[in-house]
């Protein structure tokens, strides 16, 4: 589904990405972890499209298509999502009024007719069960004073809503409480299917309790070092990034 | 014979001469004496200059290098379907129009106003209602210190007289609307509105300026509001002058006791633009929301100068001015608050936000508080930016387009100004106006 090619990438002309290969197929969780400025969300910003990211060398291919080539709307429309680390407040902007937006752009993309307002109501009530959000929060503009977990929540349920192929979460599960990430973490089991891939950054093998992953990998300093089965977020848990950087460096001298 | 007014040649005073001789309510002595005051003072004041504080980010040159002709019989050729586009779908309302300036019997309807209301052009109430005019025109517009209220009130001889008795509540809004179609020499009016409710008074009045050509002319605009105890009046601007006119509007709101306003204004035409709003809240327990959307693009100046007079304990202020400046316009914030020494536990609060769509654009926002009582809550803050492209690449994350992401920020961008409107026919109008210059800065940007 997912292939990541040797990918450079900039930031202010910093090199954060160097030369970073990565593989998901259908159906696979995969779990991102490293230390602080690794270049973890770079990854995740650059699946997403974002403009101030720019990638130097290599290539993405998504679904058999360059991704490099999509706007960020084609992507999210093509089945790419990204749950922020940080999401953006929009004032103004109604959480339902994006939701019914971003529903109907995707459907619209892919030739579908947009949803009837009774339909979109009865698809978001069940998924509102889902992510244990209330109505209130559907009501005010996106993300406005809404709480860290609330955020967090209600980028899973615009996950939910969205359905995408790949789902990236940033950091979703940093300053959840057990029970809100035991809701996020409901919420991701509920979409994953033999169609659907995961690609989860965390700084926690918390998180991996609750959705197991296929593929854990440590990524330092803009490259994949290591990579391995879900036992490796144990060792991160316990040993720390320390002794990958010594093993590379031994095996490099 | 037309009368020109111009700082050539005394053109002023000699004007007014000649204006004073057919100008309504000429003979009644108190009238001519707050006329002739006007003169005086305007004379002495002189036209604002960028040395002067208050309009230090507004250099009034080309209105005062500028020669007006008074139009004598500008009725023109205006047909009701003119009006149409100006009117507020779905709403029953009262209308008073005039065209450049005088009031038109035919275009006008007043038929829906509840009992004890009156609703008339200025010219006329001069006759009928002579006791209230002189007890409160020019009462509370400062004549004395500002030469554009000066200027409008010597030469006032139309607008508005909205009179509400106590107890009263007019349900359909009252429109005032302006309509130029001056001609191809500039010309002036000098619009002079009246409102007057009584206590425990509820109305809405709509003040409208907008033009059928695309001509100069100059609209000098006063407009006094005496709010009564425990009434309730919201007022709205909307100033859609043609590109190349000048529209200098000055709002005096006098609120009573456990009054409470909501000043709307929207300020999309003109190429130089001023409203100032002035409340002062002169009872105890008053409430007042002065909110304001400007659009400019091009070279327009838009200047949105206020002066919120807290003069008694326990009001509450709140004011809410967003502007979107694109091309090389200019924009100016400039909030006053005074706090007076017995304006004790006010509490009063301004916002000013700003968005600049273009590199040539820019926006002077200046707020100054001064408060001369000890237990006060005053607060403000101004923003000054582009559209935040962390919003932006947010929304299309979700896979909604570029285009559509942007008009999304920008709807809720000026919505924040129209949610406040309570009269519905007025806002949906104001939406659409939105989109329209919206879909304007599109289609230039596309050819
Ligand atoms: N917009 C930016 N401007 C400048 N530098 C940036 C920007 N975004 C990221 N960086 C830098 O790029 C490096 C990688 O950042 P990134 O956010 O990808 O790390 P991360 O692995 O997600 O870290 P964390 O675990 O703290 O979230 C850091 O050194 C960071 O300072
Ligand atoms: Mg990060």
């Amino acid at each position: 589904m997912l292939e990541i090619k040797n990918l450079h990438v900039n930031v202010e002309d910093q090199e954060i990405l160097k030369g970073l290969n990565l593989k998901v197929n259908k159906g696979e969780v995969h779990s991102i972890m490293g230390p602080n400025g690794s270049g973890k969300s770079t990854l995740a910003q650059v699946l997403a499209g974002r403009e101030s990211y720019k990638v130097t060398e290599g290539e993405i291919i998504f679904e058999g298509k360059d991704l490099l080539e999509l706007s960020p709307e084609d992507r999210a429309c093509e089945g790419i999502f990204m749950a922020f680390q940080y999401p953006v407040e929009i004032p103004g902007v109604a959480n339902t009024y994006l939701l019914r937006e971003a529903l109907n752009s995707v459907r619209k993309y892919r030739g579908e007719e947009p949803l009837k307002h009774i339909e979109f109501v009865k698809f978001a009530k069940e998924k509102m069960k889902i992510m244990d959000i209330g109505d209130n929060l559907l009501k005010r503009g996106v993300n406005e004073g809404f709480s860290g977990g609330e955020k967090k929540r209600n980028e899973i349920f615009q996950m939910q809503i969205l359905e995408p192929k790949l789902s990236i979460l940033d950091e979703t599960d940093s300053g959840l409480d057990i029970d809100a990430l035991k809701v996020v973490a409901g919420g991701v089991n509920a979409l994953r299917s033999p169609e659907r891939a995961f690609l989860i950054i965390t700084h926690y093998q918390r998180l991996l309790d609750y959705i197991v992953p296929d593929f854990v990998h440590v990524l330092v300093d803009g490259k994949i070092v290591k990579s391995g089965g879900k036992e490796l977020a144990y060792e991160l848990e316990d040993r720390g990034y320390g002794w990958i950087e010594e093993e590379k460096t031994a095996a490099n001298s | 014979m037309s009368i020109t007014l111009s700082e050539k040649d005394n053109g002023y005073i000699e004007g007014f001469a000649g204006f004073e001789k057919t100008a309504p309510g000429g003979s009644l002595g108190w009238l001519k004496s707050i006329r002739e005051d006007a003169i005086t003072k305007f004379s002495e004041l002189g036209f604002p200059t960028p040395q002067d504080e208050d309009w230090r980010f507004t250099n009034v040159a080309p209105i005062a290098r500028g020669s007006f002709d008074i139009l004598q019989n500008g009725q023109g050729k205006v047909s009701a379907s003119d009006l149409k586009p100006y009117q507020f779908e779905g709403e029953q309302i009262n209308e008073l129009v005039f065209i450049n300036g005088r009031y038109s019997t035919e275009l006008s309807t007043t038929a829906r106003l509840p009992k004890g209301v009156i609703v008339l052009n200025l010219a006329e109430a001069i006759d009928s209602e002579q006791d209230i005019l002189e007890e409160n025109l020019a009462k509370y517009a400062d004549f004395k210190d500002e030469a554009f209220t000066a200027l409008n009130t010597a030469f006032m001889e139309d607008g508005g007289f909205i009179y509400i008795p106590k107890g009263t509540v007019v349900e359909e809004p009252i429109h005032l609307l302006y309509i130029s179609t001056s001609g191809e020499t500039p010309s002036i009016t000098n619009p002079r509105n009246l409102i007057i409710a009584e206590d425990n008074c509820q109305a809405n009045i709509i003040e409208h300026y907008v033009s059928l050509d695309e001509n100069i002319y100059f609209s000098n605009v006063v407009t006094e509001m005496v709010v009564g105890e425990n009434s309730s009046l919201g007022h709205y601007l909307l100033e859609l002058e043609s590109k190349k006119a000048f529209n200098i509007s000055t709002l005096r709101v006098q609120q009573a006791r456990s009054s409470n306003i909501r000043s709307h204004s929207v300020l999309l035409g003109g190429s130089l633009v001023r409203n100032n709003v002035h409340p002062v809240l002169a009872g105890e327990g008053c409430d007042s929301l002065i909110n304001g959307l400007f659009m400019s693009t091009h070279r327009q100046h838009m200047d949105n100068y206020m002066k919120v007079e807290h003069a008694s304990p326990h009001c509450d202020s709140r004011q809410l001015y967003n502007g979107i400046l694109d091309g090389r316009s200019r924009g100016v914030f400039h909030g006053r608050i005074i706090v007076h020494e017995d304006a004790q536990k006010t509490d009063a609060k301004q916002t000013n936000r700003n968005l600049l769509l273009s590199d040539h654009a820019q926006i002077d926002t200046k707020p100054q508080l001064e408060i001369y009582a000890d237990d006060v809550k005053c607060t403000h803050g101004a923003t000054i930016g582009q559209i935040d492209e962390n919003a932006l690449f947010y929304l299309r994350s979700r896979g909604i387009s570029k285009e559509a992401s942007r008009d999304i920020i920008l709807n809720a961008f000026t919505n924040e100004t129209l949610e406040s409107m309570t009269v519905d026919s007025v806002k949906n109008y104001c939406a659409n106006l939105i989109t329209d210059w919206f879909n304007q800065r599109k289609l230039a940007q596309k050819s």
